[in-house]
């Protein structure tokens, strides 16, 4: 491995223990991604031979790719680790969907609530999660262990000094902690990671010929026969792949042929546009991330 | 390629510090194309360049930050390019948001300090240049911006140079190097610029590219401190951590810190497979031959050059906090996976960051630098700052509140520690205890002036005495006028008060007695140390809760109306706080109840503490 990555595999381990050392109920946020792939597998280093000493959370919108939801179960039985799933019930039951609900609404229950539900239901105290300082311009201002009030919420303009690799943890009940083992990796990095590492990751990051529509410029999957498909509309088969997962309907797939890790990785090297531009979510208004985040959102 | 650099940006408000990290990540090719469609988006709404696209905002990410045109928070970017990997932490400028500065500068190799040509050298300047100093950092670039306000005269250039060179000439930097620069028109950013033939020096990004920071100081032997101890089943055992410096290999002795045991390497444990050796930065797990007690807050290191332990430590601090930080306070203290309890035993001085020169003063507020004298409850391994960050560095956390309040740099351990030790008398507390037939207990009395907390506390003692207990009365006013006839009434004042009736009171109830203390006390922070100076059970808060305008218009002495005369000064209640308890002991309501009542209550409050602490004891020798 070269010198960059192994040090920032280093850091990453250091977190991790730190996180785990410092709580009395962890938990590892699970999202079925690239980067939640490279977290476990962080995780995994960081505590073998003993399997991680935390469960993955899994918030299930009922909306994912159903591709994600199988490698999810798969991953959890071949590594042993416990894993939770959490679906907001109550917005289920009225209907909520990534159609006729907007999308900001949309992930504000399914995503938000559910988290919040989910944390509160469970009482962890410390939450590692594996968003990136390099994703969003409010992201690049997190610390990497982030403070949250009680009710979840992140205040930017009150964050805890964190200078060298001192973290700390200190917490009145109800509050939590925010971990973010991956702030310091790039994109690039973490495909870097993937393919020297060789972590399974969904098949759906790499190219095959899948059934697409086109909406507002952007290639949507149909990944199931929920997908309303307006008078007319009928999916076509298009090499694919997808940069970023997330609920199929809000997920943009990019045309790519790229279909091995090292493949990807050097299209992400020449990229002309940020991975974040595959998900609709964020583009609802200005400094929106920044606000998702204040209402207790990753 | 290289390994990273590691850098900060500092500099005074609107020096163009973010436009500058903007431009480097515009030059560098590191801006996507749908962040640029953003950027050209917010350049309208909040941009301070007109219609031309404000690169400020790429950095700025906070809504607050884009509304006031400022950096508030640290943001770290990523760049790379054919050379070098790059991580900078982009700081705020304005002097209320230093402590984020430190925070960036803490974690890196080199600042790049950003000056305004057309206003020439801010006090701030010089103020980041010392604290990067302070944080260890041995190298300086100076980007003397707007350099086309001033027609690129180099005379401005020079003379700006001069005089920041023998500013932070006694610093200590290794290596310094001014560049002219525009950041907003990209000259000398990263390539040379025809605007200043006169300039020979590399343009800012080749410079970031070529220089060497590796330090020269001999390296220290063999350190990690242990953050988790691994024992997945009866016959593995490992210990969890980061080499702090030096390396280790298999088969090499080391010694735990504290507690001196010796052993050897068995094996070095990384993923599925085993290593031969590991290296400073590495995240490794050790497992050793003997079966021996480690546990997260150890320092595993070389048995031939062990880290050095001590309780007692010279350190320079740094205020992170809008409540200021007294000698005689005390405070959590994180030192790498290490956590004890730390208290401030003196503030030799505080640092004028912008002269360097030593001020005398009694508490640190927000950003203030100092040194002082830092005592603690337990021995931890440590080495000097200087030597090695990761083992030198901590952090002060406030016990109520749980800030981070101070950010503390280890000069060196004070001898006292290491040569006086605590005489272990053979007639300890419980024997003096029962010869006296009591359990020695501390009751603490707290509420605002007039409360009537000495009429409850005599009162108390009367009884206490009639009863056959061996009493003693710790009074504000009476230890004022002997030893603490030196204190006034200042914040400062207050903590130390309060520290030493604290001492005086711990020494009384190791000799047996029951000590009713009587003091406004007016600070949570205190009353939790005080607290936590004693045993469980040893200890009742008692809260004369008597509302301020009751106490008013009792006013035994007069005080309150001298105090609302103007004639009394740091007054509790009246222009000095009094924070009341939050889970006292008792609460004292003294309007609905006479004094004999609350002596009644107490008694009682006393009487059920015991049997609590009894009841526990029993319960532990049950399961032992």
């Amino acid at each position: 491995m070269n010198g960059y990555l192994a040090s920032l595999e280093a850091e990453s381990v250091e977190i991790i223990r730190e996180a785990v050392a410092l709580s009395d109920k962890p938990v590892m946020m699970y999202s079925i991604g690239k980067d939640s792939s490279v977290m476990l597998h962080l995780a995994r280093k960081a505590f073998w031979p003993a399997v991680p000493p935390l469960p993955l959370l899994h918030i299930d919108t009922t909306w994912k790719f159903r591709e994600m939801i199988s490698f999810r179960d798969r991953i959890s039985a071949e590594t042993g680790i416990k894993l939770l799933v959490h679906t907001n019930q109550q917005r289920l039951a009225q209907g909520v969907n990534p159609f006729t609900y907007d999308s900001e609404r949309y992930t504000t229950m399914m995503k938000t609530e559910a988290l919040r539900q989910a944390l509160d239901a469970w009482g962890f105290d410390i939450i590692l999660a594996g968003a990136r300082r390099d994703e969003e311009k409010s992201r690049a201002k997190e610390r990497i262990f982030s403070f949250r009030s009680a009710g979840h919420r992140w205040d930017p303009k009150i964050q805890r000094p964190e200078l060298w690799n001192l973290y700390n943890a200190r917490i009145h009940p109800g509050e939590t902690i925010r971990v973010f083992p991956l702030s310091n990796w790039t994109e690039a990095d973490v495909w870097q990671y993937l393919a020297e590492e060789n972590i399974p990751i969904v098949q759906l990051y790499f190219a095959a010929a899948r059934p697409v529509v086109r909406r507002s410029g952007q290639w949507i999957m149909v990944d199931d026969d929920r997908f309303p498909l307006n008078p007319g509309e009928t999916p076509e088969m298009r090499v694919v792949r997808f940069r970023t997962l997330g609920c199929y309907p809000l997920t943009a797939a990019m045309e790519s042929t790229a279909s091995t890790v090292s493949e990807i990785a050097r299209e992400v090297q020449t990229a002309k546009n940020s991975e974040r531009q595959g998900r609709l979510i964020d583009f609802d208004q200005v400094a929106s991330m920044e606000r998702k985040k204040q209402e207790g959102y990753f | 390629m290289r390994d990273a650099l590691h850098f900060v940006t500092c500099g005074s408000v609107d020096d163009g510090k973010s436009t500058l990290i903007g431009r480097l990540l515009w030059e560098s090719k590191q801006i996507f194309e749908d962040q640029l469609s953003a950027l050209a988006k917010d350049s309208t709404r909040y941009g301070t360049q007109g219609e031309a696209m404000d690169l400020a905002l790429l950095v700025d990410g906070l809504q607050a930050e884009r509304e006031q045109g400022i950096t508030i928070d640290v943001a770290y970017r990523f760049f790379t390019t054919q050379r070098r990997r790059f991580v900078v932490a982009d700081t705020p400028g304005h002097e209320q948001y230093t402590r984020n500065m430190a925070t960036g500068a803490s974690t890196s190799d080199l600042a790049v300090l950003v000056a305004d040509a057309s206003k020439g050298l801010q006090s701030q300047s010089y103020r980041h240049a010392r604290i990067v100093a302070m944080l260890g950092i041995r190298h300086l670039v100076m980007a003397v911006n707007k350099m086309d306000l001033v027609n690129w005269d180099e005379t401005v250039f020079d003379e700006i140079t001069r005089e920041f060179r023998q500013g932070v000439s006694g610093l200590g930097f290794g290596s310094f190097q001014a560049i002219p620069v525009s950041a907003l028109h990209g000259d000398n950013i990263t390539q040379g610029s025809s605007a200043a033939p006169w300039y020979t020096g590399p343009s800012l990004l080749t410079c970031l590219e070529e220089i060497d920071v590796n330090c020269s100081a001999a390296e220290l032997g063999f350190r990690m401190p242990v953050q988790w101890v691994n024992r997945p089943s009866q016959d593995f055992r490992g210990y969890c951590g980061r080499v702090a410096s030096g390396q280790v290999k298999v088969g090499d002795r080391v010694r735990i810190v504290p507690g001196g045991t010796e052993s050897k390497v068995r094996s070095i444990v990384a993923w599925k497979e085993e290593r031969l050796t590991a290296l400073a930065g590495d995240s490794i797990t050790i497992c050793l031959e003997e079966k021996i007690d480690v546990t997260r807050g150890n320092v595993i290191a070389s048995a031939s050059d062990p880290a050095q332990l001590s309780d007692q430590f010279e350190a320079t601090l740094l205020c992170l906090s809008q409540h200021h930080l007294f000698a005689g306070r005390s405070y959590i203290f994180n030192l790498h996976t290490c956590q004890a309890v730390a208290t401030i035993t003196a503030i030799k001085y505080q640092v004028d960051v912008r002269l360097g020169t030593r001020l005398a003063t009694r508490s640190f507020g927000l950003n203030d630098i100092g040194v002082v004298n830092l005592s603690l409850d337990r021995p931890v391994p440590f080495e000097a700052y200087n030597r090695c960050r990761r083992l030198g560095s901590f952090i002060l956390v406030d016990r109520l509140e749980n800030q981070t309040v101070g950010a503390g740099m280890i000069d060196f351990a004070l001898r006292r520690a290491a040569n006086t030790h605590w005489q272990a008398s053979e007639i300890n507390k419980s024997a003096r205890a029962r010869q006296k037939l009591q359990k020695p207990v501390c009751l603490w009395l707290t509420g605002l002036p007039g409360s009537g907390k000495s009429t409850i506390a005599n009162l108390l003692e009367k009884r206490m005495f009639a009863a056959g207990r061996h009493t003693y009365v710790l009074d504000g006013d009476n230890v004022r006028h002997g030893l603490n006839r030196d204190l006034g009434f200042s914040q400062a004042d207050r903590v130390e008060n309060i520290r030493r009736v604290t001492e005086v009171s711990r020494l009384l109830v190791d000799a047996g007695l029951v000590v009713i203390v009587a003091f406004i006390s007016p600070y949570r922070a205190e009353r939790e140390t005080a607290r936590s100076h004693f045993e469980a059970g040893e200890f009742l808060e008692i809260f004369v809760d008597t509302p301020l305008d009751e106490c008013e218009r009792r006013d035994p002495k007069g005080l309150y109306a001298k105090a609302r005369r103007g004639e009394l000064i740091n007054f509790t209640g009246i222009d000095s706080e009094y924070q009341s308890p939050m889970s006292p002991e008792v609460r004292l309501d003294t309007v609905a109840h006479s004094a004999e009542e609350c002596v009644d209550r107490i008694l009682l409050a006393l009487e059920q503490s015991s049997l609590h602490v009894l009841q526990r004891n029993e319960e532990q020798n049950d399961r032992s």
